[in-house]
This record gives C-alpha cells, sequence and structure tokens, in this order.
C-alpha cells in the first residue's frame, strides 16, 4: 500500500529473523510499557493534596455526576511509566538527527534555564503591566534582535508557530491589500513548498497557483512571471528553498511581484542557512517568518511548542496584529487594543496572550550566547557540514541539482541508482545504524527525496560516521541485499508499523474494559 | 564557541574535499550586493555566566506569582505543579525530539499523546479527541472553522460571556477565512436569546463554561434550542481543573469541546507556550484539525503507536487540508499527561474540590467589603465582583499594596462602561487563607 507520496504505508512481508525471547517482554534496556490506563488501581495517589472542607456548594446545578475514568498512580510509578516511554525516542542528544527542512540542532540547556526563572515562568500575562517591565524588555529586545538580524523595520511576536507566521503575515498582505481599496484573489506558491504554505493561503479564501521549478531547483521565473497579474496578493517563496538551494533570482522575483502591486512572502523555514550573512530585508521581501524552534534553537519538544515571530518591511509594517510591545520614554508599554494606539492599523488578534514567551528567553538567551559573530558561524558550518555531505556522498547517491553548484544549509539526493531499494528503505536502515532518517519524499519536486540537514552543532567526526554508513548502504543497495533493507529496522523497540490499518479503523483512544469498573 | 564542535582545521579540510576556495564560494548564489561583509550591529558571544547575569536582571524586574497573594485568572491559573513533571519533560528523549514522523523510534512520543487524546476524550465526556493544538484561543477559532465546514454553513454567533480575547482571535482568522462573525455583548448572566440569533445560516455557536466571568451554568438548553436550527454547539472553556467538579460540555449536548490546558502541567509563562484540548463527537472525525496519534500493530505483530489520517493534513493535501496547523503544543502535552497521570481520579477530582471550596471562601470574604457585590451565584474558581468604582483603578491600587487582585473589566473590554467596575476574581489551591485576610484587608482599605 501506497500514499500519495509513493511511500509504502504497511510493513510488507519482509522476512524478520526470529529474535532472542525473554519471559518478561523486556528487553534489558528496552522496557515493554503497557498504557497508562491499564497500569492504575484504585487506593493509589501521586499527588497529595489536603482533604476538601465539605464548603457548602456553589456550582448550582452543574456539579459533575459519576466518574471520569482516569487511572489512579502513584508518583514513582507515573516517573518510571514516562522514563520508560522517553527511552523508546530517538532525540537530537542521542544522535545525529538530519530530518531535512526541521532544523535539528542542538539545545542549550542554559535556555531552560533561562526560561524557568521565575520571574519569566511564575508571571500572568493579565496582571498589571506596571509588575512586569522585565517581560516586555525580553519582548522588545527579541524583537531588536530580530529586525538587526534580518533588516527588517517591524516584527510581529504572536504567531506560536511557522505555520501561524505565515497566516500573520498573509493577514497583513490581505489587510494591505484592503487598505488600498483593491481584491486580490491570488497567490503563487511554488510547487516545493512546505504543505502549510497553500494550506494557509487556502485557510484565508486565496487561490493558490502553483509555480513549476527549473532543472536547477530554483524557481522557474518566467513561468512565475507569466503567472502575475493585477490580481495576485503574494508570492509565497522559501529561501533558501526546500531543494537546499538559495534563490539566486530572488531580487527579480521580488521585481516582478512588487512590479503588479504584490507583496513577497518568505518562508523563512530555512534562515539558519543565512543567519548573519544575509538580511531578508535586502532582498526585496516584504514578510518573513522565523521559526524560533529551528533557527534559534528553542527545543521542538516532540512536535511543539514553537514561536514564529514575523518580520515586516515598511509597506505591511502598520498592520502588525496585537498585542505588541512599543518602547516609550517610560519604558515599555503593551498595546493591547486598536483604540491605544491609533497610528496603528493591527488586522486583529492571532492568539489570547502575547506569544510564546518561554520561547522569546529561550532565543534571547540563544542569540546572546552566539552573538553576532557566533550567529554568523552558525549560518557557515551549517551550510559547510551540508555541502561536505553532498561532496562525500554524490558519487554514490543521485544528487538531483549538484551539478548546480554548492547547496545552502540541506542536502538532497534521491533513490534512482538503486533497483528495488527505495527511499524509505534506506531511511528505516539508518535507524538500524543509529541515526535518525533525513526527511523522505519531500520537496514533492524530487521523487523519492532524501533531504539530509546536518546543522552546525555535528562534529566532523560525527558527519564523518554518518557518511561511511550512508556510503555501507549505498554499497549494500546496489550488491541487491535487499533482505538488509526490507525488514528494516530490526533493532529499533519496534519494527515498521502498519499505517494502512491504523487509519482504516482508527483507534484513537483507550477504551475501557468496563468503565463504571475502572473508575471505581 | 561552546556550541559549535568544528575546528578551524575541520573547516579547511571539509572546505578541500568540497572544493571550495573559502567559505565565499558557498554562498555564491546570494547576490553579490546583498552579501554581508562584516557582522551585524549586535553585541558578540558571551559565557553562561554573563549571559544568565543579563536574562536574570531582567527576570528579578517582575513581580512573579508566588511571591504575592495572587487571584489573577481570566484565562491563565496559578496552580502547583508537581516536581516531576518538569523533570520528566526535561529528559533529553522528549525536549530535543521531532513530531514522531518515524515510529518506530519514536514510541515514546506516539504512546504519550494516545494517553493525552484518552484523558483528553474522558475528562471532556467526548469521543475523540486530537494530539493537541497551541492553545484555547488558536483552538476555539479551528472549532469554528470545522463546524462550518460541517454544516456547510457560514456564520458564528459568540457568545459574550466567551473570553474576549477568544472572540477576537476567532472574528479575525474566521471572518478572513470569509466567515460572518456576530460576538454578544460582554455582560455577566446575560440571558442570550439564541432561538433568535441562530438562523438557517449559522454554522455554530460557541459558548464558554465556566465563562468569563467565572459563571457555570447548564448548556443542555442551548444545546437543544442549536441543534434545533441544524447548528453545532462549540462548548470552550479556559480553566480545565473545572472538569474535574462541573458536568463536562460533552455531557450537556456540545458537538466540538475546545479548552485551555494550561492549569494542568505547564505554569502560567506569561501567556505562553500553553496547550490547547480538541475533541469532537466521532462522527466529525474527518474533519478535525491536527495530528491525530492512532493504534495499530508493527511488522511482528506488537501493539504500537502511529499519527494516523494524515490525509487531512497540509503535508498530504496542502490546499485542501482542514487546517495549516504543523507544529503543535508536543511537550506542553506531555506535561499534561504526566500531571494528569499522578493526580488520577482521585487527586484530579480533589483538587477541582479545592479550588472550588478556595473560591468560595474568597467570595464570603469579599461580598462582605463594603460596596462590593458579588455578581456571579454560580462559579468554579473564579467569580465576579462589582466594586463601586472603575476597577482597574482598585487593580492597580492593590498591586501597590503587594496584592494581585485580579482581572479589571478595562482589560478585557476597554471604553465598555457597562463592564468598568467589574472585577474577575480567580483563587486556587495555591492560595492561603492568609492570602485570602491579606486580599480582603487590602480591598477594604482600598475602597474606604
Amino acid at each position: 500500500m501506497m500514499n500519495r507520496e509513493g511511500r509504502a504505508t504497511t510493513p510488507g512481508n519482509a522476512a524478520r529473523p526470529d529474535a532472542f525471547q525473554t519471559h518478561s517482554g523486556h528487553r534489558a534496556l528496552v522496557q515493554e510499557e503497557p498504557l497508562i490506563f491499564e497500569l492504575g488501581r484504585p487506593g493509589k495517589i501521586g499527588v497529595d493534596l489536603p482533604e476538601p472542607k465539605g464548603t457548602q456548594s456553589r456550582l448550582g446545578n452543574t456539579a459533575r455526576r459519576g466518574f471520569i475514568g482516569l487511572p489512579d498512580l502513584s508518583e514513582p510509578e507515573v516517573v518510571r511509566h514516562y522514563v520508560r516511554l522517553s527511552q523508546k525516542n530517538f532525540s537530537i542528544d542521542t544522535g545525529m538527527f538530519p530530518l531535512g527542512s526541521c532544523t535539528m540542532k542542538h539545545n542549550p540547556r542554559l535556555n531552560e534555564k533561562m526560561a524557568r526563572l521565575p520571574g519569566f515562568a511564575d508571571i500572568h500575562p493579565l496582571q498589571p503591566q506596571e509588575t512586569v517591565p522585565g517581560a516586555f524588555e525580553v519582548m522588545d529586545e527579541l524583537a531588536r534582535w530580530l529586525k538587526v538580524l534580518t533588516g527588517m523595520p517591524a516584527v510581529a511576536m504572536s504567531p506560536k508557530a511557522g505555520a501561524h507566521g505565515e497566516l500573520c503575515g498573509l493577514m497583513a498582505i490581505k489587510a494591505a491589500i484592503e487598505a488600498r481599496g483593491e481584491k486580490r484573489t491570488r497567490i503563487l506558491v511554488p510547487e516545493s513548498a512546505h504543505g502549510t504554505n497553500p494550506a494557509t493561503a487556502a485557510l484565508i479564501g486565496f487561490t493558490v497557483d502553483s509555480i513549476p521549478a527549473t532543472p536547477r531547483g530554483r524557481v522557474d521565473l518566467a513561468a512565475m512571471k507569466a503567472k502575475l497579474g493585477p490580481d495576485v496578493a503574494a508570492v509565497m517563496v522559501t529561501n533558501p528553498n526546500t531543494c537546499g538551494l538559495f534563490e539566486n533570482e530572488v531580487r527579480e522575483i521580488a521585481d516582478a511581484i512588487h512590479g503588479v502591486g504584490g507583496y513577497f512572502y518568505c518562508d523563512g523555514a530555512n534562515y539558519n542557512a543565512i543567519v548573519g550573512r544575509v538580511r531578508p530585508g535586502d532582498l526585496g521581501i516584504d514578510a518573513m517568518h522565523i521559526n524560533l524552534h529551528k533557527t534559534f534553537s528553542t527545543p521542538h519538544g516532540g512536535g511543539g511548542p514553537g514561536a514564529g515571530p514575523v518580520v515586516f518591511s515598511d509597506a505591511l509594517a502598520p498592520f502588525v496584529p496585537l498585542p505588541y510591545v512599543v518602547s516609550e520614554a517610560g519604558g515599555h508599554r503593551l498595546v493591547e487594543h486598536a483604540s491605544e494606539d491609533p497610528a496603528a492599523k493591527p488586522f486583529g488578534r492571532m492568539v489570547a496572550f502575547h506569544g510564546q514567551m518561554g520561547m522569546f528567553t529561550r532565543a534571547l538567551t540563544y542569540m546572546f550566547s552566539h552573538g553576532a559573530d557566533g550567529l554568523r558561524q552558525v549560518a557557515e558550518d551549517a551550510v559547510l557540514n551540508a555541502n561536505y555531505i553532498l561532496a562525500s556522498l554524490k558519487d554514490v547517491y543521485n544528487a538531483p541539482f549538484a551539478a548546480s553548484g554548492p547547496c545552502m544549509h540541506e542536502a538532497l539526493f534521491d533513490d534512482t541508482a538503486f533497483e528495488g531499494v527505495t527511499t524509505l528503505d534506506i531511511a528505516k536502515a539508518l535507524i538500524d545504524e543509529g541515526f535518525h532518517p533525513m526527511t523522505v519524499y519531500f520537496p514533492l519536486v524530487v521523487h523519492g527525496a532524501m533531504l539530509v540537514e546536518p546543522t552546525e552543532t555535528e562534529s566532523k567526526e560525527t558527519l564523518d560516521v554518518f557518511i561511511a554508513s550512508m556510503r555501507g548502504l549505498a554499497e549494500d543497495a546496489r550488491a541487491g541485499k535487499v533482505e538488509r533493507f526490507k525488514g528494516a529496522p530490526f533493532l529499533a523497540p519496534r519494527a515498521r508499523l502498519d499505517e494502512t490499518a491504523a487509519a482504516r479503523k482508527p483507534v484513537l483512544r483507550w477504551e475501557p474494559p468496563k468503565r463504571a469498573e475502572a473508575a471505581e | 564557541m561552546r556550541y559549535l564542535p568544528l575546528t578551524d582545521a575541520d573547516r579547511r579540510e571539509m572546505l578541500a574535499r568540497i572544493g571550495a576556495k573559502s567559505m565565499d564560494d558557498l554562498f555564491a548564489d546570494v547576490p553579490e550586493a546583498a552579501r554581508l561583509k562584516s557582522l551585524v550591529d549586535l553585541p558578540r558571544h558571551k559565557g553562561e555566566l554573563e549571559v544568565e547575569r543579563i536574562m536574570g536582571a531582567m527576570a528579578a524586574r517582575n513581580m512573579t506569582a508566588s511571591s504575592v497573594p495572587f487571584f489573577v485568572g481570566a484565562g491563565a491559573y496559578k496552580h502547583h505543579v508537581p516536581s516531576s513533571v518538569d523533570h520528566i519533560i526535561q529528559r533529553s528523549e522528549f525536549l530535543t525530539s521531532y513530531t514522531p514522523y518515524q515510529p518506530e523510534i519514536a514510541q515514546g512520543t506516539l504512546q504519550y499523546l494516545f494517553e493525552f487524546q484518552t484523558q483528553v476524550a474522558l475528562l471532556t465526556g467526548m469521543e475523540v479527541a486530537n494530539a493537541s493544538l497551541y492553545d484555547g484561543s488558536t483552538g476555539t477559532a479551528e472549532a469554528v472553522l470545522m463546524a462550518s465546514r460541517i454544516t456547510r454553513r457560514n456564520r458564528a454567533v459568540l457568545s459574550g460571556t466567551l473570553h474576549p480575547h477568544y472572540a477576537a482571535v476567532v472574528e479575525t482568522v474566521c471572518a478572513a477565512a470569509g466567515m460572518e462573525i456576530v460576538t454578544l455583548p460582554a455582560r455577566p448572566l446575560s440571558r442570550e436569546d439564541f432561538a433568535t440569533l441562530v438562523d438557517d445560516k449559522t454554522a455554530c455557536v460557541v459558548v464558554q463554561n465556566p465563562d468569563v466571568f467565572g459563571s457555570v451554568r447548564d448548556l443542555s438548553p442551548i444545546a437543544d434550542i442549536v441543534h434545533g436550527k441544524g447548528a453545532l454547539m462549540i462548548a470552550a472553556f479556559t480553566e480545565v481543573v473545572s472538569l474535574g467538579a462541573v458536568t463536562p460540555p460533552g455531557h450537556m449536548g456540545a458537538d466540538i469541546v475546545v479548552g485551555e490546558g494550561q492549569s494542568i502541567g505547564v505554569g502560567l509563562n506569561f501567556g505562553g507556550p500553553y496547550v490547547g484540548l480538541f475533541a469532537a463527537k466521532q462522527q466529525y472525525l474527518r474533519q478535525m484539525p491536527g495530528r491525530l496519534c492512532g493504534e495499530t500493530v508493527d511488522a511482528d505483530g506488537r501493539r504500537g503507536y502511529v499519527l494516523t489520517l494524515s490525509t487531512r493534513e497540509q503535508h498530504i493535501r496542502r490546499e485542501k487540508a482542514t487546517s495549516n496547523i504543523c507544529t503543535n503544543s508536543g511537550l506542553m502535552s506531555l506535561a499534561f499527561t504526566i500531571h494528569m497521570s499522578l493526580l488520577g481520579e482521585r487527586g484530579f477530582t480533589r483538587l477541582a474540590a479545592l479550588n472550588h471550596e478556595a473560591a468560595c471562601a474568597l467570595a464570603s470574604r469579599l461580598e462582605k467589603v463594603p460596596g462590593v457585590e458579588l455578581v456571579t451565584p454560580h462559579f468554579f474558581n473564579e467569580f465576579t465582583l462589582r466594586l463601586p468604582r472603575p476597577a482597574h483603578e482598585v487593580v492597580h491600587a492593590l498591586a501597590g499594596k503587594g496584592v494581585l487582585g485580579g482581572v479589571p473589566g478595562a482589560r478585557l473590554w476597554p471604553g465598555e462602561k457597562a463592564v468598568e467596575n467589574l472585577l474577575v476574581v480567580a483563587a486556587t489551591e495555591v492560595n492561603t487563607e492568609t492570602d485570602r485576610v491579606k486580599y480582603e484587608a487590602a480591598l477594604t482599605e482600598v475602597l474606604s
């Protein structure tokens, strides 16, 4: 069974050698762990709380009846359960995690420590403004760093992740177009774009018009120009793009879209490749989100939280959404309502409070640690590491754009060099080799894509082991050692999982054998 | 620099392998005019000690919730989080992993997401829940868009007792998506006449319980009216602890339930990151936004978990996706799951009872202060007072006396005279009798 990307979603029938069996089902450090719901027993408690006094209730007619169905456990059991689960996860601290476009780099623990200072972690978003001047100072200082680094005059801090930043950027563009009394309905998005780009544009009613890529893996400028017209609101371009290449005609793209009165949105997911070396403000960009969890290393946390501030050009700056911090003679002030800043034209509000403060403190800590010099080195080492991998593997893996010159922070390969061994097989075999697989089957413009992003925090020694593993796998694939791939991974806590079965009859929650009994 | 392992010798050797003369060769695709020749105008790198001093100085300028009698709520609540929660979420394998795209080496994340989904479904009284959204407010906008997809209708009615910031997020996002959003005036205990407000173009009504004024009520009569018009009822909440004491929205006819999970496991964090809880009836599963984790088996027949139904999602469906969301609140959902597991049935319902008692004890004191009226007779851990003068003035005066007394009407609805004297006050298990006595004394003094 294949999905739409051409990736297998069932494990297949590959031979898997009989494994050594234990009586317990555990396998040394890898413990088989039931669901928390299967572990609870009435009478246990994991949090000691005082006995309620039995005060007269003021809940009216809304008091809850019956059991919820939560399991009862003691603290040691809960701690062990989640520690055991953690041991089934691969993380950046475990080993190299070259997931292209996702920027899995080292997450300094200083950032965690600073975010947990009570002065940041234990303050409420709606306590009186005069009691939190240090919080506004953090927001303003982070905003300053983002503006200086990108060369852009304004920034919206509240978006909660990259896709949310895209929404913020497109909403500002929509507001700017409406302020001009125009109606534009179309947005141009390259085929190679992240799925979030067309999804965001469609969410707020734009029609998505796809731009093809050139054989060199860049936006086809002529094709883009042919699609331009007075109904085009914006072009959304990722730069460096999802093939790991810098859009060398970025200025021409900017001039072309501006020529028809549209705006240039840049997906900044790959900003880590150019931070400190190139300012998006010098490229003609009107809006760009920055994934603080990528470029500025706030941790990914197994899928969030992220943060997606958006930098804006002068043309879009007046439309920055509420709330935002302004710097005045007496200090900082948070503008929460349009009436408090008559000069501005905020397009609305994107979140309940002021953004991902916990991510702001981490990102600012990271920036202070690196400084202007360290951040420039981040970009250079990220690009150097990726090119080192490209140079070391392009003779054994097909690298579709290697001929057109160096890559940026990620190297793109595909599986066309092999017979009977696919990108998915190579990814799963890499798990056995002790690496997290690269991004697979993305970007969609390359069939069977393998996008390798090492980041700047991998040493040359680690890269050399990775390269040797990849070369070994290529050799095995050429030698027709198909079994080595089809059953992989052999050494992970689980073998390949049946995604087709999961989707066909979804089981999305645990169900009690008998609910009343379980909750007793 | 301590985070960068390459040496200059490495760099030279690597450039040689690549066949490049210098780093500039690797940036050759960047237009010449856009290549920065020198460093940007920002400070140079710093050691840990120096960074700690700068950050620490900024942190020290803020008044922390734990340092004063603290009664601020309205969407975020101060609760005690057990030590083991923060310890476990800082384990590398959770903190520094990614969205579980490779399930064979991400069963830890996937299994807790499955547990999280189950907990959320049980708490809300709904059939299915997703693996979290950013927060309660963005989740509410997603719920309204989902209702529009299900009903193929384009209008939403927001109760005036919905948190105004939630309403603003819905207005911003859903109006941009082409919906008509009708937000009713903010009045505590207002009897909103949904029978006339809901028409045959209305996709949904959004109500909050406990509402932004702290008031609790039975939503069933609203659900009946809304369903009678072929629309859906979306029930929102900002205080998840209430579900340990109050009838869950799923038992009062809600079709979609969305709320903020910050109270359990997460902490105040000045507004984020938080964790959006999202649950619905099974029949609407395929219209849900966000990640879903499902049970399956591996090639050896062992139980395991995967992300599933991803054909709803942006990375597969692109412009036809149910939402643009990619990153969600993974680590915060883990914190929630661990804290909820520690509490269990007994701990969670007891925590809820303690919160309600704390609020009752505080209300009993404050409603006796001369000039103060308790507006909301039925509440969980938050209630609204009417003061004899604008509440924001009183809040500032209380802060001057070292008491953070609540959220004034003008902070939530600036310029709205009708709610200017209202003060929304939250009480939780962290408040002591001494805190309450101090608050009563300070309020008496400020109002006298």
